[in-house]
């Protein structure tokens, strides 16, 4: 690797780590501070290192460099107070900054706590995707404004009207007491899959940015199981649900970033690693006697690994929407389920049950009957995938569909 | 709705196997209310528990009186009693000669 590339990469991996230390040193008031410190250090190795003399160890080196530029930020500041308050003088035996601690076990607890002082509720989940993309993860603004399909401008103010939310809400950096973990997690995790979500079903055609925002996404929950506190049931559910999708994440786009669909996709191209990891992860998530909706969105993932068509699939992946349904509705799970009551007891029934859903404004619902009604009345599945084309927002939809009438 | 078996009696006792079959028939029934998004909530009742009764009376639950017991209960949300009634039909603890639902309606204070 050389300068040219060496930068940027140690920029997407320490940035994080020193802002995440710096601001848990500072207090979250000062984390513009701490982001200043952290750019600034990427500044100076740029100039240093000029393009042939890299350091021997180029992420010892960042840290020196931060740590003395926090050292000079807190001495100025403590000169500044000194000033103001003399009395504190004698009170404060140390000259500040000598305590700034860039060991690996301060780091991580430093990213843990940042992780759920970010994921706080006063703030909006875009906003807590934002920050976290940016201090969790590094993206430079550029790159948070490409994922959020927006310019740079609308992002920058996005993520300092975020900070200045958390400021007044006067939260600090610190993992929540052992009684609210399992609540507070909630949030964090939520945050965890909707950046995942983020790269997985974007409609942004930058498919690199797409798989290191699920990459992201799967390291920051790795971080939670790696940690003694964090390391709870639905965390490693949602990390092998996170697996299991991901296993899919080279078959599912082609060169033109065009969605291919789960049926046409060449499994030769499933990552199997990444279902054996996942497999792993939900067998740690089967303890305790709490299923979270995490567990069931894992067990239908693992189903949807085997591509073959058998009757075990189908009504497992059916028994799971049953219950995930009962924990939290939504219009995708419930046409889910019934595709799924489909291919476990047989359309007639299916048929029966998708009419009862009335999702008469949603074009998954009629393309759904339409595909029921297929080979059993193709009449009406004509009328269904009709009305369907009429509700699809996007021309690829609307051409997905027509190709499905035109097969009739 | 209250949904009363037999859980008692000895003959009455399904075989693990049985146990299967019922709880895939009553999750498919639950899931179907569910994916209308008209289920609130529910729970299904052991066998275990105590009757507390007037003058300091304590019994091991109601078994010893009436073989129906309550199983289980699902709260929902539907239009009206026709409609809860439908789901009552459909559930399939029916299939059980003695066994029952009963639908009735909550009442709601304050707001209506």
């Amino acid at each position: 690797m050389d300068n040219g590339e060496l930068i940027p990469h140690l920029f997407r991996t320490e940035y994080r780590k020193i802002v995440s230390v710096l601001c848990r040193r500072f207090g979250f008031d000062e984390i513009e501070t701490a982001e200043d410190i952290a750019s600034e250090t990427f500044l100076t190795a740029t100039q240093a290192w000029g393009l042939n003399s890299i350091p021997k160890n180029p992420t010892a080196w960042l840290y020196n460099v931060a740590k003395n530029k926090a050292r000079n930020y807190l001495q100025r500041h403590y000169t500044f107070e000194n000033k103001i308050t003399p009395e504190l003088k004698n009170n404060v035996g140390t000259i500040p900054g000598d305590d700034i601690d860039l060991s690996p076990q301060n780091i991580n607890d430093s990213q843990l706590q940042m992780m759920f002082t970010i994921c706080n509720p006063a703030i909006s989940p875009e906003a807590q995707i934002g920050l976290s993309l940016r201090i969790l993860c590094g993206f430079g603004i550029d790159e948070v404004a490409a994922a959020f399909l927006t310019n740079k401008e609308s992002i920058y103010k996005r993520l300092l009207r975020a900070k200045e939310r958390l400021r007044e809400e006067k939260i600090s950096i610190e993992l929540p007491p052992a009684p609210e973990i399992d609540e507070r997690l909630e949030r964090v995790l939520a945050t965890i899959y909707l950046l995942f979500n983020e790269g997985y079903y974007s409609v942004s055609q930058n498919k690199t940015l797409r798989k290191d925002l699920c990459l992201e996404a799967i390291r920051l929950c790795i971080m939670l199981v790696e940690n003694k506190s964090t390391n709870k049931p639905q965390v490693n559910a949602l990390l092998a649900l996170m697996c299991f999708h991901a296993s899919r994440f080279e078959a599912r786009v082609n060169e033109n970033g065009e969605l291919i669909l789960y049926e046409e996709q060449d499994t030769s191209l499933w990552n199997t690693d990444l279902v054996s990891k996942g497999g792993y992860f939900l067998t740690c998530a089967a303890s305790g006697n709490k299923i979270s909706k995490y567990h069931l969105e894992a067990g239908i993932a693992y189903w949807n690994t085997q591509k073959d068509d058998t009757k075990e699939k189908w009504e497992n992946i059916l028994q799971f929407y049953n219950r995930l349904l009962q924990i939290k509705y939504s219009p995708i799970a419930a046409l889910n389920r019934t595709y799924a009551l489909s291919k476990a007891n047989g359309k007639h029934e299916a048929i029966k049950e998708a009419e009862k859903l009335q999702l008469t404004d949603n074009h998954f619902y009629f393309t759904l009957l339409g595909e029921l009604y297929t080979e059993v009345d193709d009449g009406k599945a004509k009328i269904n995938f009709t009305k369907a084309v009429s509700l699809a927002r996007t021309q690829a939809d609307k051409q997905a569909i027509q190709r499905k009438i035109d097969r009739l | 709705m209250l949904m009363r078996l037999d859980i008692i009696t000895k003959e009455a006792q399904p075989s693990p196997e049985q146990m299967q079959v019922y709880m895939k028939q009553y999750q498919d029934w639950v899931g179907s209310i569910a994916a209308q998004n008209k289920f609130i909530g529910g729970k299904g009742l052991s066998t275990e528990g105590k009757v507390c009764k007037h003058n300091n009376v304590e019994t091991d639950g109601p078994y010893a009186e009436i073989k129906e017991s309550l199983a289980g209960f699902i709260m929902i949300r539907a239009n009206d009693f026709e409609e809860a009634t439908s789901f009552a039909r459909a559930c399939p603890i029916l299939g059980g000669e003695g066994n029952s639902v009963e639908v009735r309606k909550v009442v709601m204070h304050g707001n209506s």
